[in-house]
């Protein structure tokens, strides 16, 4: 039997059988969808961490004080700060050419408050470098004066959440406000920001970090964080930033270096592995639906008992039956993953016109893959019902009446 | 052209074994019309389906053709069927979802045959069984005997040498029966082997040559021209 005229007969079956196709298709097109629309979120949700990180830079180093080491069997303790990571370890780092900026950072909380109102808030201490290496924008005024880093001005900028509670509509620039026992004049304020990486930037105060080291009687930094000149070079920076420290504090080298780009491709590791997971779930229901193509094909084998005796006495091989049969089967799935490919389509449209940050469409291998996997199944749970066709016995099919 | 040799047939049913045929040795030349009678149970169906290589003997020798099909596989059977024999069944066994039109050409699907001689194939035999005009129509929109007409039209399309048939008025009343009969005859006159598998004693002695069944044995063989008046 040709292959045309074998994949008609198929459809002649499955358009016989219509509610029977219908429900399975649908069983199908809900398997494939759910696939193709979870690896879709999964996707989106990894592009938006990953976009989130990338707008900070991927050529960043950060520098913590402390290493985490086991030394005598002890349980490793993270951040045993040996040595302070003092300000002028930080400015050490800026002498390198892979170096673009440098910004220390050290941090702490404290009341501020202006007249009668006060305000629990996050305060920065660092310099004028910060604005660039954390790709902060201003609102209005300016931001920290560039200039000798160890001298302590009292002048602060201030995030737009804690400006607004402070403030309401009054004027802020040139306004004083205090910060624990000292004055600091506002000569900035920051745009809407929002969080970033676990700081909500709407509520801190950035002060010079001399003046934050004065204020908080500390001389470590809470970390440093060193801008590469690109992102090529950001291995050169991290080895430059052992040694340097290493050569400052005799010889040991007792910070930990993070780079951005191994934050990013940890948390990309892991929201990609979190979305296969979803997909892998979602591809479960496609079993499920497998499973209902198996129930489908044993009921339409059984059905047509009399049906696979005729053909065989009129010379149908084994091999035709089977063929016939699995054709059936792929046909169903076929068009049970091509409506749910279609139906993702239209979901995820309409999803993404709701929420913006859903962006892209549903990726292509998602598509193709779940396509691939509803015909694998359904070609696996259609062989063997197809099998038992093949084997059928036409005497004992046809005595049947 | 049918030399069967000692074949016997032989059921498990439960614990029991069932002689379906016993030692069965029957010459059937080119063109012959046989009728095979016998009580219910006495083997007639099983002989039938064993010529007709839907059923393979438990012991014994098969020629068809002069060429020994005793130990062919079930693809190389299906050939054979596909090539050589036509079936015809009381309960006429149409496809109940295909067109009077496609089931007439379910034989020439499966032989590959292109689709336009398909076509011009399919609608000479409507026409030559009078069914042209119920092409389109499906099997339950047909009377008896316009289904069985069809079945008897599906299994010669393919131009088969021996056509077999199981109780074809069985399912038909006594007009139509006769009018399907006619239609057999006809087409032995053409040169076809034909037997007939009937309980039917008027249908029977209609054949040149007439075979009883009892127990699974052959215990009837009898020649004779008595019925051609009726052609």
């Amino acid at each position: 039997m040709k292959l045309r005229d074998q994949l008609r007969f198929a459809a002649q079956n499955v358009l016989a059988a219509r509610w029977r196709t219908l429900w399975i298709v649908l069983a199908m097109a809900i398997g494939t969808a759910g696939v193709v629309l979870l690896t879709w979120l999964g996707e989106s949700g990894r592009r938006y961490v990953t976009d989130q990180f990338a707008s900070l830079g991927t050529d960043l180093v950060i520098v913590l004080p402390g290493r985490s080491e086991t030394t005598g069997g002890a349980p490793p303790i993270l951040g045993e700060t040996a040595r302070d990571l003092t300000l002028d370890d930080a400015l050490a780092l800026q002498r390198s050419h892979a170096v673009r900026r440098v910004a220390p950072i050290q941090a702490g909380s404290v009341t501020v408050a202006r007249g009668n109102r006060s305000r629990e808030a996050m305060v920065l201490g660092s310099t004028a470098e910060l604005l660039e290496v954390r790709r902060l924008h201003l609102a209005a005024g300016a931001f920290l004066p560039p200039g000798d880093p160890h001298r302590s001005t009292p002048v602060c900028v201030l995030g737009a959440t804690l400006a607004r509670e402070l403030f309401g509509n009054d004027p802020v620039l040139g306004a004083w406000v205090r910060l624990g026992d000292r004055r600091f004049r506002v000569i900035g304020l920051l745009a809407n920001e929002g969080r970033s990486l676990g700081t909500d930037l709407d509520e801190v105060v950035v002060v010079p970090v001399a003046a934050s080291m004065a204020l908080f009687d500390r001389e470590g930094m809470f970390r440093v964080l060193v801008e590469a000149g690109s992102r090529e070079v950001v291995p050169t920076v991290v080895a430059h930033v052992e040694r340097s420290i290493a050569a400052r504090h005799e010889g040991e080298n007792d910070v930990t270096v993070i780079t951005q780009a191994a934050v990013l491709g940890t948390f990309d590791g892991i929201l990609r592995a979190l979305t296969l997971a979803v997909a892998g779930i979602a591809a479960i229901s496609l079993v499920v639906a497998g499973i209902l193509v198996l129930n489908v094909m044993v009921v339409s084998v059984t059905q047509r008992r009399v049906e696979v005796g005729l053909l065989k006495a009129l010379g149908a091989a084994p091999a035709t039956i089977l063929q016939v049969f699995l054709w059936e089967a792929v046909l169903l799935s076929f068009l049970g993953a091509g409506s749910g490919l279609l139906g993702s389509e239209v979901v995820s449209r309409v999803a993404a016109s709701f929420v913006p940050e859903l962006n892209g469409d549903p990726p292509a291998w998602a598509a193709g893959a779940a396509l691939l996997v509803a015909v694998g199944i359904g070609v696996a749970f259609g062989t063997g019902p197809a099998v038992r066709a093949a084997r059928l016995d036409p005497v004992a099919a046809l005595a049947r009446r | 052209m049918i030399e069967l040799r000692g074949i016997a047939r032989t059921f498990r049913v439960g614990d029991q074994q069932v002689h379906a045929l016993r030692d069965v040795d029957l010459d059937i030349g080119r063109g012959e019309y046989l009728s095979l009678m016998g009580p219910s149970g006495s083997g007639k169906s099983t002989l039938l389906n064993v010529i007709g290589l839907l059923d393979r003997a438990s012991g014994g020798r098969y020629r068809f053709c002069g060429e020994d099909v005793t130990d062919l596989d079930d693809a190389a059977l299906a050939q054979i069927r596909r090539q050589r024999i036509g079936f015809v069944f009381q309960a006429f066994h149409l496809v109940p979802r295909l067109t009077t039109a496609q089931n007439v050409a379910v034989p020439l699907l499966l032989g590959e045959v292109p689709a336009a001689e398909r076509r011009e194939r399919v609608a000479e035999q409507l026409a030559a069984f009078g069914l042209s005009d119920r092409a389109h129509h499906l099997p339950e929109q047909l009377s008896g005997g316009q289904r069985q007409r069809a079945a008897i039209a599906r299994a010669t399309i393919a131009r088969p040498e021996v056509l077999l048939a199981d109780e074809p008025t069985g399912n038909l009343d006594r007009r139509t029966g006769e009018e399907v009969v006619a239609v057999l005859e006809k087409l032995q006159q053409g040169g076809l082997t034909l037997i007939v598998v009937t309980h039917d004693p008027d249908l029977g002695r209609r054949a040149t040559r007439r075979l009883r069944m009892q127990d699974g044995r052959l215990v009837a063989d009898e020649a004779g021209a008595a019925a051609q008046e009726g052609a």
